[in-house]
């Protein structure tokens, strides 16, 4: 059974090779993307069945004697990431094949989306996979270098901009990443991540604590924490709608799991508890205040994106089996929630021509589909019961009254605080781009033509030419796709019990620690 | 183990310079700070394997004085990506000059409009939907002024149906002149007037 492990990098990879031969042939690169994506998640479906009932798979890739190739291993928390980022990139590659002709031209003018997108999922499956420090540095290069290529994909003026900062601090992570890599092997001999958790308590306490924060560092700067956050709001929102939503839904994801992977494996011993819950709540504040400030809808989700990392580094923070269970629900919750919202936006942008909240109005009646698509996953989003991030936020809640304190306790208020205040800003959505009366917004875009005719006057005359604005009709695969993706979020209500549950027992499993070892190193930890 | 000295100042030196040169805006020595810093890192690996040794090949040295071959391997990966890194970088730094006319990282979004903002002595109107004529509804955000490319302007995206001309923006000519003074950033501010 172990010999799936490698599929949801190869498949990927092969399918990239294989769509990009095929790069006159847009129709054939679809139908290779989409087999390949759909092989991928029922492969984790099949890896969250079988770590769920056997303990983790390991694969030893190349067969080389044990301890020296490189190790591939699933435990529920990697195949659970795995099950929900695939069915994720499953549907935002359908939503994207759903874009009319003349748009996907506009979009992504050239054939190397499908590949770089597969590279993509390659990477996250590769990151989630790794069994050691490297190959998960490998997995984190796959997957930004695809990004990168995404993210100023056509060259536009504002995606080269974008596109540069977010290279360059990706950048800079990944350098950290690797003195931190040399710094871990220098220091214990190794990169196996089982070896490493025998062989890193055995150094003295300020070495470990040394390395711990440099892994933490870079992988915060992934996950958009804090102090290193700044760069997410910028670069995410001027990329196409579906590769922003994969970006969100996925990306600072890998990084959260990095840092799940390393607190409870590598550094089981030291939780650094009262720092990361300052950057927790740091996070949630900050980047709700961002959300709250802004009227472009796209960087208003990139900021409560950024806010909602929080979460689960509260949940990471608290270092108990109820903290990461809550962590992993959440995160799982997060990733389907937040790329759903994009795509709804994306659909947004289509219909009414822009997602700002001062152009936008009146879709509610322009569009009642669109009204249902954005309100349930944005109630999902703020934590409206029954929706997961309900769920979600009260396990996490709950954790942290057990855990106790006076940080605990701030940190709960300030969950709450900021579940409101994401309330507050989806209302302001909900309130502005669908209810108010679609003339209101051509008059203000029109109330004084003299003093805006440089900026704005196009679109007042487009609004009162034709009452409307430049609406164009929604294609219904993307529709489709996205009422798929918002069913979805409301299925994970429906199984929140098992899934709360699967999440307890990948979360005991990392607190105990010993399951992973073993599998990785059955004869012993030498 | 014994960590070699010189290695370590070496490579100290060679990521100094580097983040000396990343924090440069132009992208082109941005890119020579990117490639410094990660030689420098390539070096650090060189300390962490230890005593060099011989080839690691079995047969030709004894066990004993193999040189460890994994921390070789790591940097190749490196290299590797390094180079991946730099092609991709310097496209990216053509791509803005063809666009923009000079390679430089420019403003974030967000700090332009807020410098506007404050320059006209406004706060910003995302909260009270009904106030007329609010700068932010009319440029918020976007850039517009700055001659950037919109975030999400229609009109915008669908003047270039490719994508590959090269955007002209709307008020900045190629070769603005050189503001007096050291050209902190190239967006002119809103009051100045190139």
């Amino acid at each position: 059974m172990n010999n799936l492990l490698p599929l949801p990098v190869l498949l990927p990879l092969l399918g990239a090779g294989l769509a990009l031969a095929l790069n006159r042939r847009p129709v054939a690169q679809r139908v290779v993307a989409t087999l390949v994506l759909a092989g991928v998640t029922t492969v984790a479906a099949f890896l969250v069945a079988l770590t769920d009932a056997h303990g983790p798979i390991v694969l030893w890739v190349g067969s080389w004697p044990q301890p020296l190739g490189i190790a591939l291993v699933a435990d529920r928390l990697s195949a659970l990431m795995l099950l929900v980022s695939s069915v994720v990139t499953l549907s935002v590659l359908l939503f994207s094949m759903g874009a009319p002709e003349a748009e996907r031209r506009r979009e992504t003018p050239v054939s190397i989306f499908y590949p770089t997108f597969l590279v993509l999922s390659a990477g996250v499956s590769n990151a989630f996979l790794a069994g050691d420090l490297f190959n998960l540095f490998v997995g984190f290069e796959m997957l930004l270098f695809a990004s990168y290529v995404l993210l100023t994909l056509g060259g536009t003026g504002a995606r080269v901009r974008a596109g540069s900062t977010y290279v360059l601090v990706s950048l800079l992570s990944s350098t950290l990443f690797l003195v931190a890599i040399a710094a871990v092997y220098a220091a214990t001999g190794t990169v196996n991540l089982a070896q490493l958790s025998v062989r890193l308590h055995e150094l003295p306490h300020d070495v470990s604590l040394v390395l711990q924060l440099l892994l933490l560092t870079v992988f915060s700067i992934k996950a958009a924490v804090f102090p290193m956050s700044a760069w997410l709001p910028d670069s995410y929102p001027t990329a196409p709608a579906p590769v922003t939503a994969v970006f969100a839904g996925l990306l600072t994801k890998v990084g959260v799991y990095a840092i799940i992977r390393t607190q409870t494996l590598l550094f089981g011993d030291s939780h650094l508890t009262r720092l990361l819950m300052w950057a927790a709540l740091i996070t949630m504040i900050v980047g709700i205040l961002g959300a709250v400030a802004q009227t472009e809808v796209k960087r208003m989700l990139s900021f409560t994106l950024v806010s909602h990392i929080g979460y689960m580094i509260f949940g990471v923070a608290l270092a108990s089996t109820a903290g990461y269970a809550g962590a992993i629900f959440y995160t799982a919750h997060h990733i389907t929630i937040q790329t759903t919202l994009f795509l709804v936006l994306g659909l947004v942008e289509i219909r009414a021509g822009s997602t700002s909240l001062s152009r936008l109005g009146g879709l509610a009646a322009l569009s009642p589909v669109l009204g249902i698509l954005f309100f349930v996953p944005a109630m999902n989003l703020a934590g409206i019961p029954p929706f997961s991030g309900f769920i979600g936020k009260v396990g996490l809640l709950e954790a942290g009254v057990q855990h106790g304190g006076l940080l605990a306790y701030v940190l709960v208020g300030g969950g709450v605080v900021t579940s409101l205040l994401t309330l507050y800003a989806m209302a302001k959505v909900w309130n502005r781009a669908f209810w108010r009366p679609l003339r209101s917004a051509a008059d203000e875009a029109g109330l004084s033509p003299a003093e805006s005719a440089g900026q704005s006057a196009g679109d007042a005359q487009d609004d009162d030419a034709d009452d409307l604005p430049q609406g164009r009709r929604l294609p219904w695969p993307m529709v489709a796709t996205t009422v798929v993706l918002v069913l979805l979020g409301v299925g994970l209500t429906v199984v929140a019990g098992p899934l709360y549950g699967y999440a307890q027992r990948s979360a005991a499993d990392l607190v105990g620690q010993t399951a992973y070892v073993r599998a990785v190193l059955p004869g012993g930890t030498r | 183990m014994n960590p070699n000295l010189t290695l370590a100042l070496v490579a100290g030196a060679l990521v100094a310079a580097g983040v000396y040169l990343v924090l440069e805006r132009s992208l082109t020595r941005i890119l020579v700070g990117v490639l410094l810093a990660s030689n420098g890192v390539n070096v650090l690996f060189l300390v962490a394997s230890g005593a060099a040794g011989g080839a690691p090949i079995t047969g030709v040295t004894d066990p004993q004085d193999m040189s460890d071959p994994l921390p070789q391997a790591f940097v190749l990966t490196a290299i590797v990506i390094t180079l991946a890194v730099t092609a991709f970088l310097l496209a990216l730094a053509y791509r803005s000059f063809q666009i923009a006319g000079h390679d430089e990282v420019s403003d974030d979004v967000e700090d332009a409009a807020i410098r506007r903002l404050a320059i006209e002595d406004k706060t910003s109107g995302s909260d009270d939907a009904d106030v007329d004529g609010h700068p932010d509804e009319t440029g918020q955000a976007t850039g517009e002024q700055e001659g950037e490319r919109v975030t999400a302007d229609p009109e915008g995206s669908d003047a270039d149906p490719a994508g590959f001309e090269p955007q002209e923006p709307p008020e900045a000519p190629k070769a603005r002149p050189v503001p007096a003074g050291y050209p902190v950033s190239r967006n002119p501010r809103p009051g100045e007037r190139p």
